[in-house]
């Protein structure tokens, strides 16, 4: 008797069931990572809050007019500026920085790099970066001298970084959030955490959003 | 005529069992690396700034997204750049603590500290319109945002 030969499964189908499901897949699904700028909003003040009298010296005034253009400390500037201004003014370290918590008297700061001058600000954690917009300001100019002022604190990071513990914030960070996940970097994680926090408050990003003008 | 001929064979089949193969292992790739569409845009899509301080928002369930852009319909809702888009509509900044609250339904109570709003905003729109948003959602104590922009290109 002849050897009968075993009949091929029609297969032809099942190519069409799955390029359907992929054709539904491709219709109904985005592949966008979404990624931005973070920012933390401040709490709503309670109705009878007073704000903190703080020195004019301890305040870099940005201010973005309608067209857009910039004033910073009173001075015209470009975008590209600013970063450099911005570095200048939390760095410069000119007095004492804030009573710690436990009510210890406040510290010179030790590692800013700056002029010291008398005329800028006292420390990282007292100095405060005010921005003003006007209503019509372009969100793209806003969101442009946003992310310059967050590279000027992630400069100084970097650098005080890299100062204490020989590599930059953003790897600190990275390795911080690799040995959360591992198991083996379990007993690195308190260790990584108490730089990361030590750094954080040494440059502390203080960006607030002044009310706008219309 | 002998009994046993040989049968004349035509051109065998081209054999496609393979091909279910690539298509489902594409079917596959697509499922896992993207994600569903939630929303239907009724404003542009907006182009958004860039910037090089990114950070990437890790979890989409805690993430509710505000649209600021222009209309695709100028006739139903005005011209300009600054129209709100929430859950599918056009709507006010007066809207936003509504629509936050709806998302904040959906969660625990415990993860609501961790909800992000993330503000896909047109780069021409005015920084009035995302003011008036921010307010909003200070009122409402969803203090977490995130300025939705693209790395740069280079």
């Amino acid at each position: 008797m002849a050897r009968r030969e075993n009949p091929e499964i029609n297969a032809g189908s099942m190519a069409d069931i799955a390029f359907l499901l992929l054709i539904f897949f491709l219709v109904t699904t985005t592949m966008n990572v979404d990624s931005g700028v973070s920012k933390k909003l401040s709490e709503k003040p309670p109705a009878d809050y007073v704000p903190p009298v703080i020195k004019e010296k301890n305040i870099f005034e940005v201010n973005i007019n309608r067209n857009n253009e910039l004033l910073v400390e009173g001075e015209r500037m470009e975008i590209k500026d600013i970063k450099d201004a911005a570095v200048k003014f939390i760095d410069n370290g000119g007095g004492i920085g804030k009573p710690g918590e436990d009510g210890s008297p406040g510290k010179a700061c030790d590692y800013c790099q700056g002029e010291r001058s008398d005329s800028s600000s006292d420390h990282p954690n007292k100095a405060i970066i005010s921005v003003q917009s006007d209503r019509g300001t372009g969100y793209g100019t806003y969101i442009e001298v946003q992310n310059e002022l967050l590279r000027a604190y992630s400069e100084l990071r970097n650098r005080l970084s890299k100062q204490r513990y020989g590599i930059t914030f953003d790897e600190l960070e990275e390795s911080f959030k690799d040995a959360k996940k591992s198991s083996e970097g379990l007993n690195q994680v308190d260790a990584l955490r108490k730089k990361v926090e030590a750094i954080k408050t040494a440059y502390p990003q203080i960006i607030s959003d002044a009310e706008p003008t219309s | 005529m002998s009994k046993f001929r040989k049968k004349k064979k035509g051109i065998p089949a081209v054999n496609t069992a393979a091909l279910p193969d690539i298509v489902f292992m594409l079917l596959f790739f697509f499922m896992v690396t993207t994600t569903m569409r939630e929303t239907n845009l009724v404003i542009e899509n907006p182009r958004l700034p860039s910037a090089t301080e990114i950070k990437k928002l890790e979890d989409k369930s805690l993430v509710s997204t505000i649209y600021v852009g222009k209309s695709k319909d100028p006739n139903r809702d005005g011209v300009g750049y600054n129209k709100i888009q929430l859950n599918d509509k056009i709507s006010t900044a007066e809207q936003v603590p509504a629509f936050i609250f709806s998302k904040r339904d959906k969660l625990a109570e415990a993860m609501h500290p961790f909800m992000t709003t993330s503000i896909k905003a047109d780069k021409e729109s005015n920084v009035g319109t995302i003011i008036d948003i921010r307010l909003k959602l200070r009122d409402v104590n969803a203090l977490k945002i995130n300025y939705s922009s693209t790395a740069p290109a280079n």
